[in-house]
């Protein structure tokens, strides 16, 4: 990269250099606002203890102590590790069957990929709204109720997030599959493959890179879904125990973090910043495994 | 030459409409949050009809409103008055949720408001400073009730109630005098019979006792927020809470189970289908299909075109003296004068205050913005409800307070609640009622301990 | 060979019926969502999954009230979320493009490390940062639908600068210093030259912003005075939390109508919309 760049800095390059505050400036200042500056004042803040920001004092690890402490971001953590891997599976699994029913070349393929797709465009908030009402109408005959138990609050956003994603899982499966060169099926063909051989030993394969982008992404996904936990279930049903204190069984960490900032009290804000940053921690470490995948992916090609 | 001056000018055109951006927001935003200094010129133009205001000896008032949807008739009645007497009134309202942001920056001003609010016992603290003395002044010998005061800690009368609202058992009268009369229902028992009665007759007449009691976030405040406090007003014991108790007792727990047990297992819809919500209570009242709806005052003009003939009564929850019990009465909407205003401006408002309360025409029009005022010589309520609270107040029957206001974060309180109710509808088992006294007596404590570090 | 032609043949019908079938299970939400819009309210729960016939019809009514429904005018939500989306959009556009080209051609540390940050930004999740730049956002004054624009700029700065970056690194370098050969200066050469070639890449992250930026919720929520402002997911999380009976008819309707502009612009850009997400997906 370097190198090209040093035989064009001849003329054009030293006079762009001069223009930096007009190509580099509105973002750069958008960038500190917007990202920037949140980001490393959420770092120190997550070692402080405050109430008003103006008048944060230093206190080390007690914020990321109370937050491994604390039950409900626990309870938080391995429900949203379960519910991850769970959509994981549902959604990779259906995803790439309708992609490879897709590629057959069968009529109305492009109205079914259409129609597939479409959820996706559809904000988490207003989904979570039709899909109780779907619940509610569903389950109001058998005279139960999404808010009474947790199961089918689990159950109930495992649906929501494979109807949402699927479609778009479906479109990375199906253009990892066209890419997939003929000549090697049609050779599988001859060597007389049955269908499923020649998935597992040939399709499979050659379509690795889209499987992992699609594993990775559905996993962080479903480790940072929020807006169709909020307006599903926002939670409940709770466990109350003897002491008052709750354990929300339908919380995952990001409605978590959430409550903690603005639901449980001002003097939490310090807990709730430290488990935001092993939130944090937590997705960019999912993402870097990612991309350590796709590397060595990459050399052995 | 050129090329470079376009390039400089479209630099130019950038940075500045990303700091026109930010000087924009500065102003347009002005009506919404902290500085509210554009706001008080606006309101005083529209007030005063563009005039000068005629400041000095005759003195003026300037009332901070916070409640939006009277801005319209309180303008008007600021006219008439102007036109009247010549003494000029502005009334700015401050937007939804900002009242108490706008109070602080207006009291910083050269010209402050001269009647504001103060609604509750922790803005009582902040502002006692500011409020005037109203014990033995015209205004509060006009009260017909001292229900709605409020003192601070030293026992001044900071502010006094100008309107109120009231919960309890709305009822519809021509279906229930199908099956007895109102004059029968004294207490819980007496109430427990009738609708009983009702149920067990509904499969052949269609009528249930009570509405659906859905605990979706559309309802289920009427159980957690309203009925819930029937318990907190038996818990204070005659000694009024004036601040938030860090615990409660939970002694009348049983008590709250009783009305709450009567509406659930009494009304059209069954209690394992309560908690999906979604059946639009006040239209099955409005179509006759239930004789009693757990809901407020405010709902009246909206009921009372399908239902012409309806009461409130209490929650009868088979507490000792309870026939003496009366609505669930409060307010946020209370009067105080500001006591660093000129005796001019606080003379000319006190006039202004009583002629509010007096005046026929002036007390009309706010009395069917407000609902009602608590003044011996405000126009009547053409609110059945409020009518029916001031009757019981001059019944000598007591007015349930508010306690309920005290809820410590209520969101989440409230939330837990509902978990617990949930549990509890589905399956009215003892365990389930434990959780739901859990949630109720130490969630309190758990909450408040949130709030309060 | 004819038989297993043939077998092919009736394979693949079975495939299409079968995918027929499970698209039609797949539109079910959206269309019930329209059928409840027509129900009167007391029928949503009831009769979730009928048709709205007889005593449940109740023709456009639900579709006026929810205009009004909430307490706040539907007609500004709709004016919040699209002013907010396309400001933000073409703000990003711009923004980025202009600095992804300079990044891109100019080699200093500063550049660098911008690029770096940028990378680093996609991968911090939005409660990270939740708090202190809503807090921020908010001292600063970038809370209105005009201003919040600048936030969305900056949080979302890291995807476009990325995507653009990889774009105009594979453009050779010849085409720029033939410009500069003929007398022009960066800026026209970014604007005549660079911008043009990056049109492709420039619909991609358009549609990718768009997406985020009309279906976000807690970004505007913390930032925006909800009182004054609401988008539309804004606005109906905010139904379902409001005090006073909810109308599900009218909630569905308004749902309807919110939905309705995606499908549209869904279906009137498919191609872009489904190669800008995957362009989106496999970078990201």
């Amino acid at each position: 990269m370097k190198k090209t760049k040093q035989i064009g800095g001849s003329t054009i390059h030293v006079a762009t250099r001069r223009w930096w505050p007009l190509f580099l400036g509105p973002v750069v200042a958008a960038f500190i606002i917007g990202f920037v500056w949140p980001f490393f004042q959420g770092i120190y803040l997550s070692l402080c203890s405050f109430k008003t920001v103006s008048n944060a004092k230093f206190v080390g690890l007690q914020n990321y102590i109370k937050a491994f402490s604390d039950a409900s971001f626990r309870h938080a953590f391995w429900y949203t590790a379960l519910f991850a891997v769970t959509s994981l599976v549902i959604i990779n699994i259906a995803a790439f069957a309708v992609a490879y029913a897709l590629t057959k070349g069968i009529r109305g393929s492009n109205l079914f990929r259409t129609v597939f797709f479409m959820p996706n465009l559809i904000g988490g908030i207003v989904l979570g709204y039709i899909w109780s009402m779907i619940f509610d109408g569903i389950l109001s005959r058998f005279s139960t109720s999404i808010m009474v138990n947790a199961k089918f609050g689990f159950w109930g956003l495992i649906i929501l997030v494979a109807w949402q994603q699927i479609g778009y899982m479906m479109i990375i499966y199906i253009a990892g599959l066209q890419a997939v060169p003929g000549d090697i099926l049609e050779a599988a063909d001859i060597d007389g493959a049955t269908g499923w051989q020649a998935l597992f030993r040939v399709v499979i394969p050659n379509v690795m890179p889209s499987i992992t982008i699609c594993v990775f992404l559905s996993l962080t996904n479903g480790f940072k879904l929020f807006d169709q936990n909020l307006a599903l279930t926002g939670g409940q049903p709770f466990t109350i125990q003897p002491d008052g204190t709750t354990i929300k069984q339908t919380e995952m960490l990001a409605l978590n973090i959430y409550n903690t900032f603005y639901t449980s009290s001002v003097a939490s804000q310090g807990t709730a910043q430290a488990k935001a940053v092993v939130f944090f921690i937590l997705v960019a470490g999912l993402s870097l495994l990612q991309l350590s995948f796709t590397r060595k992916k990459e050399v052995q090609q | 030459m050129s090329k470079k001056f376009w390039a400089l000018a479209l630099c130019v055109v950038l940075a500045l409409s990303l700091l026109g951006g930010c000087a924009n927001s500065g102003s347009s935003s002005t009506p919404a949050s902290t500085a509210p200094s554009s706001t008080a010129p606006e309101g005083s133009s529209a007030a005063n009809g563009g005039d000068a205001p005629a400041d000095g000896a005759a003195g003026s008032v300037y009332w901070l409103n916070f409640k939006p949807e009277s801005d319209t008739v309180l303008q008007e009645i600021a006219e008439m008055y102007t036109a009247k007497t010549g003494v000029p009134v502005k009334v700015v309202t401050a937007s939804a949720g900002t009242y108490n942001q706008q109070l602080t920056a207006e009291m910083d001003k050269s010209a402050p408001p001269t009647l504001f609010v103060i609604g509750n016992a922790a803005a009582a603290r902040d502002w006692s400073d500011y409020a005037l003395d109203l014990a033995g002044t015209p205004i509060e010998a006009e009260l017909n009730t001292d229900a709605y005061n409020i003192y601070d800690e030293n026992g001044k009368l900071v502010s006094i109630g100008y309107c109120y609202e009231c919960y309890g058992i709305i009822v519809n009268l021509d279906l229930l005098n199908q099956f007895g009369s109102l004059e029968n229902i004294k207490d819980f028992e007496s109430l427990k019979n009738l609708v009983e009665t009702i149920e067990s007759k509904a499969d052949e007449t269609g009528i249930h006792a009570f509405t659906s009691c859905d605990m979706d976030s559309s309802s289920s405040w009427r159980f957690t927020g309203h009925m819930a406090n029937l318990e907190y007003y038996y818990e204070q014991e005659g000694n009024v809470w004036t601040e938030c108790p860090p615990e409660l007792t939970g002694k009348y727990m049983e008590n709250f189970k009783n009305l709450y047990d009567l509406a659930i297992n009494n009304s059209i819809t069954e209690p394992t289908d309560l908690a999906n919500g979604g059946h639009d209570a006040s239209q099955e009242f409005k179509d006759g299909k239930a004789v009693f709806h757990v809901q407020g005052s405010w709902e009246y003009s909206n009921l009372a075109e399908d239902v012409p003939n309806m009461a409130m009564i209490p929650y009868y929850c088979g507490v000792e003296g309870e026939e003496k019990a009366g609505l669930n009465c409060g307010t946020e909407n209370c009067w105080a004068i500001n006591s660093k205003a000129s005796p001019e401006d606080q003379q000319a408002t006190m006039d202004f205050m009583v002629w509010c309360v007096t005046d026929p025409e002036a007390s009309r029009m706010l009395v069917d913005s407000f609902g009602v005022m608590p003044y011996k010589n405000a126009a009547e309520s053409t609110n059945a409800f409020l009518a029916n609270a001031n009757q019981y107040s001059e019944d000598g029957c007591y007015v349930m307070n508010w306690a309920t206001n005290f809820q410590p974060n209520v969101d989440e309180y409230r939330a837990t609640l509902v978990s617990a109710l949930n549990a509890y509808n589905a399956d009215q088992s003892d365990a389930n009622w434990e959780t739901v006294k859990t949630a109720f007596v130490q969630g309190w404590a758990v909450q408040y301990k949130a709030v309060n570090g | 060979m004819n038989g297993t032609l043939s077998k092919q043949r009736r394979g693949k019908t079975v495939l299409s019926v079968l995918m027929a079938v499970v698209c039609i299970i797949y539109v079910m939400p959206v269309f019930t969502v329209l059928l409840n819009s027509f129900k009167r309210n007391t029928f949503v729960k009831t009769d979730t999954f009928a048709l709205p016939t007889g005593e449940m019809w109740a023709g456009f009514s639900n579709f006026t009230k929810g205009m009004t429904f909430g307490n706040y005018p539907f007609v500004n939500s709709v004016f919040y979320s699209v002013v907010i989306t396309i400001l933000s959009t073409a703000l990003i556009l711009i923004g980025t493009t202009m600095a992804a080209w300079y990044i891109a051609r100019v080699d200093s540390k500063f550049c660098r490390v911008l690029y770096y940050l940028c990378v680093f930004s996609m991968v911090v999740p939005f409660q990270m940062v939740m708090f202190t730049l809503s807090k921020t956002a908010d001292s600063l004054r970038l809370n209105t639908p005009l201003t919040i624009p600048i936030v969305y700029l900056g949080f979302g700065a890291g995807l476009a600068i990325f995507m653009f970056v990889g774009f105009v690194k594979s453009i050779p370098l010849e085409i720029e210093e033939a410009a500069a050969m003929d007398g022009c200066g960066p800026v026209r050469i970014f604007f005549n030259v660079v911008l043009p070639m990056l049109q492709s890449t420039m619909i991609s992250v358009a549609i990718l912003e768009i997406m985020w930026v009309w279906n976000d919720y807690l970004l505007p929520a913390l930032v925006l005075d909800i009182n004054e402002y609401r988008t539309i997911p804004i606005h109906i999380q905010y139904l379902k939390g409001s005090y006073g009976t909810v109308d599900l008819g009218a909630t569905m309707a308004l749902i309807f109508m919110s939905i309705l502009p995606v499908i549209i612009f869904y279906l009137t850009c498919q191609k872009y919309i489904i190669e800008g997400v995957a362009a989106g997906a496999v970078k990201g």
